[in-house]
């Protein structure tokens, strides 16, 4: 075992789910024309003062409930100040001394065991502009342009107590984090289009020690996998600095995916932001009566739905944890428990085909074609021996990608079972007949034999006949 | 008659008696600018097309026969920090030099719905920070009557243009003394609303919680005719207050019988010239004589409050002026990366005034000054605000000096800045404690004007045009307070 243990806080930026920016009209819509989407305010244009975000403050109260927070009823806004071209002020609007939830916490579940991780802080601010750089960075590019669509889009900065032991942990902690966030409501939580977004800050010390270790700051992590190999990467960096005798230097790292390894990006010599009361803003103040109108607004979470799917519907805990990774498989999986109600079976396919051909494709469950109904009909087609178990996946796939009734894709296809009794003894009399070899070995006591002469019929009927009634008979037959 | 000396009111009754016309008006204003200007260099930008536009609008709304504000046609000068759409807006510095706002400030829609013709914009200390105009990086402005004077600052351009009749009122900002200041020293009104009144929607930022918009007028009639208009909500400026705006002609009454008139002994120390002091004093007896009540009160951490303000100031700015990098609007310096275009853009587009600020600023805000300057500056706000506070429980409004001594010369504080800075010592307390405060000239030292200030309680600016309407009455009559 290692002599260090790794200590990791995260910084999780979100962005939330508003029609508008934090402090203009503006529309916040992914994807849009640059420069489109701005004006005096959220451009700096000099004189233009901004009004808050009703809405955002509503869904930065409800992040902070859903995530255990500690809601603040008097807070303000700061100016944080830095020079960048994607900063159109100069500084940006963000909550530096009195955040508006603290105090909060998750829970990660661990192969069965809780670990309990301290959220510090929940702050609102405003999202910068995006930058694009015609060629390497922003130091060696020909030319840079920035795009303001971004500028002013309400964030949520999520921090973390620096309680995370290793890599795996980070990852199981940013699953639940969006999780919980989508389950709330509060944001898309899209990586790959930036609404959530994170930095992780990596130090380690020997095991037994209570004081932090120098730490390192590592950005450009763009999925979860990426946070998970970064951290790992980075622990053991710095554990071979330190064994060999070195020192952790304080700086921002980037992490480089290709190569697998964080690079240097800039030494950190703790900058200085300067940071006052932002004098142009009115403080956000709230009373209890509406914290409480947003709480009740709240869904049921993860950790609850959870423990509905185990309580109420006997799933093992294992797959009421997939089941509830995401909203939309949660959701997906209750409603086809309506129509076919045994959660067992509907958990083994939404894990098992469900979950394969997304991961495969590489898909949203909003962008494969199956439906919850479509999927209880295919069950119960099995049930009755329509077709067999082997063929429901064959036909779960066709829906998968097509959308059809899967009644139909039975039809269009042929794909109906065999489960006449006398139609398959009469197949099953034809392949004895033709095998005597086989039905003597197996008389003489070799068991493989029988999946041989089962595979005959099978290949006799193109696979339709009912695999368990071929067996049944066969057996009969080979005993007579 | 002199169409441009006479006060806003009186223009306004020749327009609805048709006995002038608003494009005939703005014309002779126009004219009057062609004349002076030489000499006075008020303007930044004289916006002749759009001030004859208005006043062409005016005049077929008055054929219509609409009913029309008492400023409709009226030609107006705006300072050159307030954004005017498709009129370029430059702060007096060549970091702006070009920059045409997309927008109007919400006092500029304001005023243009009442119908005023703007005639141009204003010269001023670059971004407001300065106290005789000559920061201004375009040029310095004349003092209208003396040749030799500044007219003072930052808005000395919007001061000398109403003294010298080139705009029947003007539009400015007051961050410590910027409207009153130059008010007193050209023998205009001035006036700086509560923090709060009028919106800021468009003001060019220089320090957020001192900063607020004002006008400068001949009188303190004209002055309650453009508060009634541009004071109340705005809802894209946070920082408006939700207050209810009074019809502030009603304070124009010549009575100021039982007012309680606070004389803050601090005021009138060592920094006064003594023959200002002598005609601050002659004020206030003559509103005793009116049946006011004055009486010395001591608030007694007047002496910190500049310190104070120019640390508050100075910090806030140094934020408010870091969008000026060259990016996307406004002087660009080409330079080999980022930074260097960064620091080219601002060691070029910025005054020596203004980096100065900006470093006293960033100075103050960093780690390790934080709480030694900033922080203190701030608890000494807190103290300035209970001073007033005190001050009001027993008075209804106080009387002080608005500026140390009458207009100072050409050049004579160049080599002396901090005395610069002592120039807004009376003012700037006000700018701290968010009240209304009120700069009236009430008559002349050596031939220079000299400027009475009247300040406050939040939002009760009718106090002061009550009072300042009495005294001015009164002056009036014994033809004391003309240039």
């Amino acid at each position: 075992m290692s002599k260090y243990e790794a200590v990791i806080g995260l910084e999780v930026h979100v962005e939330l789910k508003t029609e508008t920016k934090l402090f203009c009209g503006c529309s916040t819509e992914f994807g849009k024309e640059p420069n489109t989407q701005v004006c005096p305010v959220c451009l700096g244009l000099p004189g233009a003062t901004g009004i808050l975000n009703k809405k955002a403050v509503e869904l930065a109260v409800k992040a902070g409930l859903a995530l255990n927070c500690e809601i603040g009823t008097y807070t303000w806004f700061d100016r944080k100040n830095y020079y960048y071209p994607d900063l159109p002020k100069g500084f940006q609007i963000s909550q530096v001394f009195r955040p508006i939830a603290y105090n909060g916490y998750l829970d990660l579940d661990l192969n069965g065991r809780i670990k309990r991780v301290n959220i510090a802080r929940a702050h609102l601010e405003e999202d910068p502009g995006k930058l694009a750089h015609a060629g390497g960075s922003i130091t060696t590019a020909y030319c840079s342009y920035v795009d303001y669509n971004r500028s002013g889009i309400p964030l949520i900065e999520i921090v973390s107590e620096p309680q995370i032991s290793s890599g795996e942990e980070a990852k199981a902690y940013l699953e639940k984090l969006k999780a919980i966030l989508e389950y709330a409501g509060v944001s898309d939580v899209k990586m790959e289009q930036g609404s959530l977004r994170c930095d992780a800050n990596v130090s380690v010390r020997p095991v037994g020690t209570t004081t932090l270790g120098t730490k390192t700051e590592i950005k450009n992590m763009n999925s979860f996998r990426a946070v998970q190999r970064a951290i790992d990467y980075e622990v053991e960096r710095q554990i071979e600095v330190l064994m060999d005798g070195g020192m952790v230097v304080q700086e921002t790292r980037a992490w480089d995916e290709d190569l697998g390894v964080t690079v240097t990006m800039r030494s950190k010599e703790n900058p200085d932001y300067r940071c006052f009361l932002e004098h142009e803003l009115a403080p956000i103040e709230l009373t209890p009566e509406w914290i409480e109108e947003i709480r009740a607004t709240i869904p049921e979470l993860p950790d609850a739905r959870r423990k509905r799917l185990v309580e109420e519907h006997g799933l093992p805990a294992y797959d009421a944890g997939v089941i509830t990774s995401s909203l939309a498989l949660a959701e997906f999986f209750d409603a086809t428990l309506k129509e076919y109600p045994d959660a067992k079976t509907v958990s083994n396919w939404i894990m098992g085909e469900l979950l394969r051909l997304l991961n495969a494709r590489n898909l949203e469950l909003s962008e494969a074609k199956i439906t919850p109904g479509g999927l209880a009909s295919l069950l119960k087609l099995i049930d009755k021996g329509t077709i067999s178990n082997k063929m429901g996946k064959e036909v779960f796939e066709v829906m998968f990608v097509e959308g059809k009734d899967p009644d139909q894709i039975v039809k269009e296809k042929g794909l109906f079972q065999i489960s006449d009794e006398g139609q398959l003894s009469q197949i099953i009399a034809e392949v004895i007949a033709k095998n005597p070899k086989s039905v003597a070995d197996f008389k003489a006591g070799k068991e493989k034999a029988i999946g041989f002469l089962v595979g005959q019929v099978m290949k006799a009927t193109r696979g339709q006949a009912n695999p368990g009634m071929v067996n049944a008979i066969l057996r009969e037959k080979l005993a007579e | 008659m002199d169409l441009h000396t006479i006060s806003v009111r009186r223009l306004g009754e020749l327009l609805a008696r048709k006995e002038v016309g608003s494009e005939e008006l703005t014309r002779s204003y126009l004219e009057r600018i062609s004349q002076v200007e030489d000499k006075t260099k008020a303007f930044i930008t004289v916006t002749e097309e759009e001030a004859l536009a208005q006043a062409r609008a005016v005049d077929e709304q008055r054929v219509r026969g609409e009913e029309l504000s008492p400023l409709a046609g009226i030609p107006m000068a705006i300072a050159d920090n307030i954004c005017t759409e498709g009129v370029r807006t430059t702060c007096a510095s060549k970091m702006l030099e070009n920059f045409i706002p997309p927008y109007d400030a919400a006092v500029v829609e304001r005023m243009k719905k009442a119908g005023s013709a703007l005639v141009g914009k204003c010269n001023m200390d670059e971004f407001g920070m300065g106290i005789s105009t000559e920061n201004s990086c375009f040029f310095s402005t004349t003092n209208p009557l003396d040749p030799e004077a500044v007219p003072g600052g930052s808005n000395g351009g919007a001061a000398a243009a109403v003294a010298a009749g080139e705009a029947a009122f003007a539009l400015g900002s007051d961050t410590e003394g910027s409207l009153r200041q130059p008010a007193a020293s050209c023998g205009v009104v001035g006036f700086k609303p509560t923090y709060g009144r009028v919106s800021r929607y468009g003001l060019i930022s220089c320090a957020s919680s001192l900063d607020q918009i004002g006008p400068l007028t001949r009188d303190v009639t004209d002055l309650a005719l453009v508060l009634n208009t541009i004071c109340g909500r705005d809802e894209r400026d946070s920082t408006s207050a939700a207050v209810d705006v009074p019809d502030f002609k009603k304070y124009l009454v010549n009575d100021v019988k039982g007012l309680k008139i606070g004389l803050p002994v601090e005021y009138f120390g060592a920094g006064l010239a003594p023959l200002v002091a002598d005609k601050l004093r002659e004020a206030a007896r003559k509103l005793e004589e009116m049946g006011a009540l004055c009486e010395e009160v001591s608030m007694p951490h007047t002496d910190y409050a500049l310190p104070a303000h120019y640390i508050i100031s100075s910090a806030e700015a140094s934020s408010n002026l870091a969008r000026y990098d060259g990016v996307r609007y406004g002087l660009r310096e080409d330079a080999e990366d980022v930074l260097g275009m960064f620091k080219r853009t601002r060691g070029r587009g910025f005054g020596a005034e203004v980096k100065k600020r900006i470093m006293i600023g960033t100075y103050a805000l960093s780690t390790g000054n934080y709480n030694e300057y900033y922080v203190k500056a701030l608890k000494v706000r807190t103290l300035i605000k209970q001073d007033f506070a005190r001050a009001f429980e027993r008075f209804d409004c106080l009387l002080t000096p608005a500026s140390p001594a009458t207009a100072y010369k050409k050049g004579e504080l160049k080599d002396d800045p901090l005395a610069g800075y002592q120039s807004h010592i009376f003012t700037a307390p006000a700018n701290l404690a968010g009240l209304p405060a009120m700069s009236l000239p009430i008559g002349l030292v050596d031939g220079l004007p000299v400027g009475l200030q009247l300040i406050a309680r939040h939002f009760d600016e009718g106090t002061l045009l009550r009072a300042g309407y009495a005294l001015e009455q009164s002056l009036e009559q014994t033809g004391r307070n003309r240039a």
